[in-house]
Parts: structure tokens; sequence; C-alpha cells
């Protein structure tokens, strides 16, 4: 018998449907399973309630014979980067010490309104700002892959969305929500061995979601499988006209759309995307991709980006300016931590409040951000990575001239350990440097599991699709999928 | 067009004055500039603020329609340039009434481009003497809340019923030579404003309010470094700041000193400008697009839509009633303000005939109002009734003078000039057998002052049409009346 925290959406879903176990049921093993991996420090905060509340009204809804809700039995994990009403969000910072809102963003909102339940607030970096985890006011957390050198080490998860990650992988929740603002869905799901999509920019409504990078930002699913993403996608996905940058379209149904068969289809291979040391691993997955979506029917071309190397710099520029403006309003003013010393006017609470609330991370970004727009700078470093910004769009403009989706690595290694890129910043942005340039175009953008490395750690294979293109990038990513027969698993170390 | 002559005085010569106003106008609607906050005035502090405005984690901007709509109809009664493309961007600073830590603005493109407003510099006369001063832009923006230091000894406290209010922006060009021009440009702008709608112009509510840019320079010589005095809140407030820093101005340049860019404000009790505290100078606002939100982008049919529901502006209004051979003068008081303009119109609507109608609102009606303390809108006498009054004059029931009587116990008893005229009997008479009779009579009683005036002594002849008058209870016909004693005394 299969345990119930096996099993991902779909097969939950559609066992809460067809009656074969009871939404509460699955709610008590996952709960169960959330408290018992407090080493993993996913977990934020548990909201056992929530789940089983949601659970009660899914049993309740079958035993009464009406129609379910898409999402009607689904326990999930939500990252602490989402306002849950009544529910304290704290974006991993001390920053938002005390606050809870009193509103629900309205991707939350649809979750819930779909049937999902929540196990609780996951664990991630601070104001989503990392690659590893580690900069999360409430301690790292720590992967469930372990290498099989039996070295012990303690490994990342990926970041920003590492709580998510991390759940996932450890069977903790079938799904969780991620957000992904230069690759902290996919980036993760890579380090973990699981699948995670970032949706065209605007799709998801960033209403209620704490602000990183406005003109990045967006709300994805994590899950197991690609068709697990697909379901949770179309229940975050839709207009919202609280955010004025949200896309007016009808949402598709994406999981109705799922087909692996990519005959007709082109995939480019993008050629500045083999850069300089790439571990070879990494190299020979990729190299195995491209004969998987051959196998499933698609011809392959070579095409290029040619503004690739200039998208890492461009979006270190652009995200931290956007960052250290958004994150303005953290002041001691009006929520969250006030820092008043004795005899302090405003400025003194502002300094002391913003310096005891923001990691080490967060203020670098604010620095950094704050330099870029400042006059005598922002032609040189603004501007000019604005128009940069232009040029990586336009590229992907013209390769999907010639290919409809294009393949490469999610991440340039496997997960590293814990403390191993802390030396110098700059060694952890490049994390980044497969996934940004589709965040800065605003592409739909996918990663699956490909395989796993010499030591037993997962590598991840990136799609990357047109605007609006979603069921394109999924069903590559569902032939890759079907193709790899990914199974591993991480065994519990805590 | 006619060059100010106003210097300044100093130990050197005379010094020109160089003025720019940036007027800082709330917008009239509902909403705020981006939230479904409500924007009335006065409320209790803090029961108008939406999560939006108190800058919530995770809160988003969102346009308000009918906030871009009256800019862009404030731009168009300024003959301004209705920008189709504009952009919104943060300007970046931390203070306790900026919940955001930066303002949405609009730097680089505004809606609004180049216009101009028209002002005179002759009250008495007001087509004698004007001038054309232009309006650089027009932008939209959120005002901040309020600070409240006076509430507690070691606490200020926060209002942010006002946060997000939009505001609009009007810049002019530094077209301005003296205190006068000032305030004529600011009044005529405010007057703009309340004919279309889109600002109530309330100064001492804070719903308008000027920044004063002022440098002064000799004859001939480049701008000089301007000061900008901030938040003055009436033309009066303006017109003093002007001729205080301009003074302040060349003490300081003639006292060996120079002037620094900086802010001040004013302080009415002492008529004098003061620095603001240094931490608030030198300010970088790293200004960047605000990534929450689209361009601004307008369309044909919303600017038709836009000119479309413009009213006749303040200047055409005066134009038109001086072809209808209004003076001047009165037609610049009936337009100053939209709504005696618009009660004068109702009143000429009603049939009124236009010089008579006006010399009688501007004296007559505007006088009761001063006395009685009321305002136009709360006129007890309305212009379907003083298009009555007015008939019966031009009809000749009533005299001149009569009239004024008769109006005096419409404003006591609010009833209607035909029926007080049928009740009192007070037509004026201009039966010339009855006339004829009194006057012989008034004249047989004052048979010495006939001789002096037939002696010469001219002035003579208002004692007997006054004495006439008199005897006839105030109802003969004037006209007649003289008609009939310069025969009399022939």
């Amino acid at each position: 018998m299969t345990e119930l925290t096996d099993l991902g959406v779909a097969a939950i879903r559609d066992g809460v449907r067809a009656g074969d176990f009871s939404a509460r049921d699955v709610a008590q093993a996952f709960i169960a399973r959330v408290s018992a991996a407090k080493p993993l420090n996913a977990f934020l905060v548990e909201t056992p309630d929530h789940a089983l509340a949601a659970a009660d009204a899914a049993d309740a809804a079958k035993a009464a014979g009406e129609d379910l809700k898409p999402l009607a039995g689904v326990p999930i994990g939500m990252k602490d980067l989402f306002c849950t009403k009544g529910v304290p969000a704290t974006a991993a910072s001390l920053i938002l010490e005390g606050f809870t809102p009193t509103y629900e963003s309205t991707v939350s909102g649809k979750l819930f309104a779909a049937g999902a339940g929540m196990l609780g607030k996951l664990n991630m970096d601070q104001f989503a700002m990392g690659s590893s985890n580690e900069t999360s006011a409430f301690g790292n957390v720590i992967s469930p892959w372990r290498r099989s050198d039996g070295g012990n080490a303690a490994l990342a998860p990926g970041g920003s969305s590492g709580g998510s990650s991390s759940a996932i992988a450890a069977r903790l929740c079938p799904a969780a929500t991620g957000t992904d603002t230069g690759g902290s869905i996919r980036q993760p799901a890579a380090f973990t061995g699981i699948a995670g999509i970032k949706p065209t920019y605007g799709r998801c409504s960033r209403w209620g979601v704490v602000a990183f990078a406005s003109s990045l930002d967006q709300a994805g699913p994590m899950a197991r499988d690609v068709r697990d993403c697909a379901i949770m996608l179309e229940a975050m996905t839709g207009f919202d006209a609280k955010d004025a940058t949200s896309l007016d379209l009808p949402v598709p149904k994406w999981e109705a759309g799922l087909s692996p068969d990519l005959k007709g289809k082109t995939i480019g291979i993008p050629k500045e995307y083999r850069v300089d040391n790439m571990p070879a691993e990494i190299d020979a997955l990729w190299q195995q991709g491209i004969q998987w979506m051959r196998d499933a029917g698609a011809e392959i071309v070579e095409v290029s980006l040619p503004h690739t190397k200039y998208a890492l710099p461009a979006y270190y520029i652009i995200a931290p300016a956007e960052a250290s403006s958004n994150l303005a309003r953290y002041d001691g003013v009006r929520f969250g931590l006030r820092d008043l010393p004795e005899g302090a006017n405003l400025q003194d609470m502002y300094a002391a409040t913003r310096a005891a609330g923001f990691g080490d991370e967060v203020k670098r970004r604010i620095m950094i951000g704050t330099y870029v727009l400042s006059a005598g700078f922002y032609d040189a470093y603004f501007t000019q990575a604005s128009k940069v910004r232009t040029l990586i769009a336009r590229d992907f403009e013209h390769a999907f001239e010639k290919c409809d989706y294009l393949l490469t690595p999610t991440a340039p290694s496997a997960a590293f350990a814990l403390g191993e890129k802390q030396a110098d910043p700059i060694a952890m942005y490049l994390n980044d440097v497969f996934t940004v340039p589709a965040s800065l175009a605003g592409l739909p953008a996918m990663s699956v599991p490909g395989g796993l490395d010499a030591q037993g750690l997962p590598l991840g294979l990136q799609i990357i699709g047109r605007p609006l293109d979603e069921q394109g990038v999924l069903n590559a990513g569902l032939a890759i999928e079907q193709r790899a027969g990914f199974v591993a698993r991480p065994e519990a170390w805590w | 067009m006619t060059d100010s002559t106003y210097t300044i005085t100093g130990e050197t010569g005379e010094w020109e004055v160089v003025v720019g106003l940036e007027v800082h106008a709330q917008v009239t609607s509902n909403a705020k500039l981006f939230s479904g906050a409500a924007t009335a005035f006065g409320a209790e502090p803090n029961t108008q603020v939406s999560l939006v405005d108190a800058a919530m984690p995770g809160m988003l901007p969102v346009p308000n329609r009918e906030c871009i709509r009256q800019a862009v109809r404030t731009g168009m009664a300024i003959d301004a340039k209705i920008n189709k493309w504009s952009r919104f961007d943060r300007k970046n600073y931390f203070y306790a009434d900026l919940p955001q830590g930066y303002q949405i603005s609009q730097l680089y493109h505004p809606i609004v481009g180049e216009g101009s407003i028209d002002i005179s510099l002759d009250d008495k006369n007001p087509d004698a003497s004007g001038k054309t001063i232009g309006v650089e832009r027009i932008h939209v923006e959120q005002d901040a809340g309020k600070l409240m230091h006076d509430q507690h000894p070691t606490r200020s406290y926060v209002d942010l019923n006002r946060s997000g209010v939009a505001l609009m922006e009007i810049v002019s060009k530094p077209d301005m030579r003296s205190p006068q021009e000032a305030g004529a440009y600011l009044a005529k702008l405010r007057s703009i404003l309340r004919y279309v709608g889109s600002c109530d112009g309330n100064m001492d509510q804070g719903s308008m309010r000027a920044d004063v840019n002022v440098s002064v320079r000799k004859a001939g010589d480049e701008f000089g470094t301007r000061t900008e005095t901030k938040n003055v809140n009436s033309v009066r407030f303006v017109m003093a700041v002007v001729e205080q820093e301009a003074k302040r101005q060349v003490e300081v340049i003639e006292g060996g000193g120079r002037i620094v860019q900086e802010t001040r404000l004013y302080d009415p009790d002492r008529n004098e400008t003061r620095s603001m505290r240094s931490k608030e100078d030198a300010h970088d606002y790293r200004y960047f697009p605000d990534p929450d939100l689209l361009p601004v982008e307008l369309d044909d049919a919303f600017l038709e839509e836009c000119r479309a529901s413009l009213p006749e502006l303040p200047d055409a209004k005066r134009k038109r009633y001086e072809a209808a051979g209004i003076t001047p003068y009165q037609a610049a008081v009936l337009t100053a303000e939209v709504e005696a303009a618009r009660w004068f119109d109702a009143l000429l609507e009603a049939g009124a005939k236009p010089v008579a109608a006006a010399n009688w609102t501007t004296s007559e009606l505007f006088g009761a109002l001063n006395r009685t303390a009321k305002s136009i809108e709360t006129s007890p006498v309305s212009p379907t009734q003083a298009a009555e009054l007015l008939g019966l004059v031009a009809d000749g029931t009533l005299s001149g003078t009569l009239a004024k009587q008769v109006f005096e116990i419409m404003l006591e008893t609010g009833q209607g000039a035909a029926a007080i005229v049928e009740e009192r009997g007070l037509k004026q008479t201009s039966d010339t057998g009855a006339i004829e009779a009194v006057i012989a009579d008034i004249l047989a009683k004052n048979a010495d002052k006939v001789a002096q005036y037939k002696g010469g002594k001219e002035a003579l002849f208002g004692f007997f049409v006054g004495q006439t008058m008199k005897a006839m209870g105030g109802k003969a016909n004037p006209q007649v009346v003289n008609e009939l004693l310069k025969k009399a005394l022939s």
C-alpha cells in the first residue's frame, strides 16, 4: 500500500474523488510528516488546522454528493512570501516580526478557493534574495538530499524557494507555491529533483506577494511532476484587477492539454549557454536531454542568443534597483519590527530598524540598487541594463523564429554544500546564469529532473518557451520526464 | 502684452524679479490616484486609508481613470499639449508621511506638456493690460499623508487619509516678474480649475498649494540662482513671498553673499521666508519608471470625451459678455468665480438684457450678498426671480429706485417681484396729469427756490426732483418727472 505521502497532487485529487481515501487521512499523514521533519527547517510556521479544515470541507462535499473543487483534498505548502490572512508572513526576515496580514494574497486565495489546504508557511531566502536558502533570518533550510560519498555534508536546497523544494522532495507536501524572480523556482527544483515552472510574466497576480523585483517576480507551482505543476498552475493563474501588470486572458486548460508528443516541434539549443568550465555531467545531461527531445519527435537546431553573457549583470542591476525601492516601506512606522533607541529621531529609527531587521544579503542588494539608481550612475547602470534587457528579449524573439522551445541545463552545478559559496557573493549569483535570461524576457520556463550526478544528486533540465506558451513548455517537460524516468528520492536522514 | 515694471530697489540699483510657480492641486475625484479609498476632506484620522495607501506588504497601485481624465481636461483648459503616451516614475525618499518610501509621480514623461494662461494686470480695465504666462507641464502624482507634531510632547502622529490622493502638479515657466503677476496667475489658475471642476481650489483646506520659485537679476543678466518656498497656501501669501524673498536675495547679494539653491518655508506671522533644515537639501530621488504600472496610453475617443466635457472657460465667457455690451471690468468680475458666472448665465437665459443684468448683478446682488454674508450659492434670490425683477424695470413698471425697494423686500420675504409690486402697488406712474399737479404744488410752495433756480442756481433742479419723488411716494417715473419739471421751470 503506497504511503499517502508518496502520492502527488493528481493522485490525491483523483483518490479523494474516487473515495479511495478521505481527505482528512491525507491531511493527517502530511501533518505528521511535517512535524517530524523539523531538522530540515523547511517550515517556519505549521498550520495543521488550516489543512484539516480544507480536508473536512472536501470530505463533506464528497459525502453530500457535490462536485469536488479542482484541488479538493490536496494539502500544500505556502512559501512565506505570500501574505496569508490571519497567519504570520515573514518573508524569512526579522523586519516583519509580528506582522500578520489581514488580507489574503490573490494566488493563495485562489488555491484555497480551489479546495487546497495549507500545511504551513515555508522557509525561504530572505525577501527572495538568494540561491541557496542561506539568507533566511530563521536558519538555513537543509536539503533532504545527501551526497552518496557518505560525508553527511548539509546541502543547499537551492533558493530562494528552498523550503518549498526541500518539503516537496522530502514528501512533506505534494506541492507548494514558489516565486521566481531570477530562477527561484527552477533552480531549487533542479537541486532537489522536482519540477517547477515560472509562467509568463503577468499570468499569476502579484497582489499580496511581498515584492522583491516587481518587473521580474512571478508566482509559480513546484511539485514532483509536470502534471501536478499543470494542475497547480491552472488554480494559481488568472487576471487580477488589483495588479496592473496582470494579464487579462482566459486560463488555458493546461492539464487537459498535456501531450509528450513533440512531432513537428523544433528545439533550439542556445550555444551561448555552453559556458566555460561547465561540469561534464551537466553537459552530458544536456546532450541526453537533446536526444530525448529527438525521441519525442522534435527537430533540433542550434540557435544563438548573443547577449546571454550580459544577462546576469543586467539582472543584478535591475533586480536590486527595484528591490531597493520596494523595500523602503519596511521602516518601523506602521507594522513589523521597530527599533527605537533612547532619544532617537525619525532617521535614527529608520537606521536602527533596518539595520536590525534586514539580513546581510538584503542590505547588500538594497545598497547595490540604491547605487545604480543614484544621480551620476543611473544612465551608466540602470539605463544600460534596461537596454540590455530589451536586447536579451529580442534575442529570444529571433531564436523563436527558428524553434519552438529552448533546452538548457537549469543550473551550472548540482546542489552545493551549505556554507560552500559564502565567501564571495558573486559566486552565489553565478548560480542563476541559466535561469536569469528567461526572467528578464518574461518568458515561461520550467525545470524538470533529468538525472543524478556522480554523487547521487539531482540535475535538472530547463525548457523555455514563447510568451504565453506554458502548454508547450509543460509538454516538452513531460517528454523529458517520461524518458528520464527519474524516480530517485532522498533517504530520510532527519 | 505688457512687460512688468516692478523692481526691487537695492543699493546697487534696480533688480528684476523672476518668478515661477509649481502648484499642487488635489484632483476632484471620488477615489485616490492608485487606490479606491475615499478622498473627502475632514474625515477622522486614518479612516480613509486602503492597504495600498498604507503600503502594506504585497500591495500594488492601480491607476484611477477619473484622475487621469481630470488632468487631461485641465491640460485642455489651458490649451496645453496632451501627451497620448506618459509614464509613472518613483520618487524615492524616506519620511513618515510617505508609507511606500517613494512617491509615484511622473518625471520623465508627464501627461500634459506646454500650455499657457492669460492674466490681466489691470483690475479696473482688464483688457487694457495683460500677459501670457507659459505653463511648462502638468503631471499627476500621489499626495503624502499628514504629520501632527502638536498632539503629544514626545510623539508625532501620522494621518494617512491624504496619502495617495491624486495631485496635479502644474509647473509654470519662469515668466512672472512681480508679486502682482504671481497673484494674478494663481488666481486665474484657481478659477480655471474650478470652472473645469478638476480641483476645488480650497487653498485654506490644502487642496491647492504653491511652491514659489524666486530669483533676482539686474536687467539684461542671465537668470539668477533661485530658491523655492514650499507649500504656500493663499494668493496673498504667494505675493508676500515673492516680495520678501526677492528683497532678501537682493540684500544677500549686495552684502557680498551668494544665493544658495535651497528650499524655504514661509512664516506668515513674521512675513519672512526661512531655510528648511539642511538635511532636506540635496536629495537624490533616484527616479526610475515604476515597474508596477503600465504606461498611460490615451486614445482619441477618450480625448474627445474629455474635450466635449469642458464647460465654457473664463476667458471665452468674458469675451462673450463683452460682445454683448457688458464692460470689461464687469465681465471680469462676473467670470472670476465659476459659481457667479453660472448664476449670471442662468439670468441671461431667463431673458434678462445683458447690460442691465450686469449692472444690477455686480452692484445690487453682490452688494446684498456681501451685506448679508451670503455667497452666490446661498443667494436668497434665484436667477429666475432676478430676471423677473429686471423685466419689470425694462417694461417701465418699475423705476430704478423702485426696483431697489422691491429687491429689498424680495430679500426679506423671498417673494417674487411681480407679486410684491401687485401687493403693495409699487408701480411707477407716468401719469402726466398727476405729476404735473404735484409739480405745480411743489413749485408753489417753494417760490423762493424757483426764483433762485431761474436766477442761475441750476443745482436746485435736483431739489425739485427729490421733492416731487417724495411727494409721489417714489413712484413717479423719473424721466417723466424730469421732462415735466423742465417744462414747468422754463
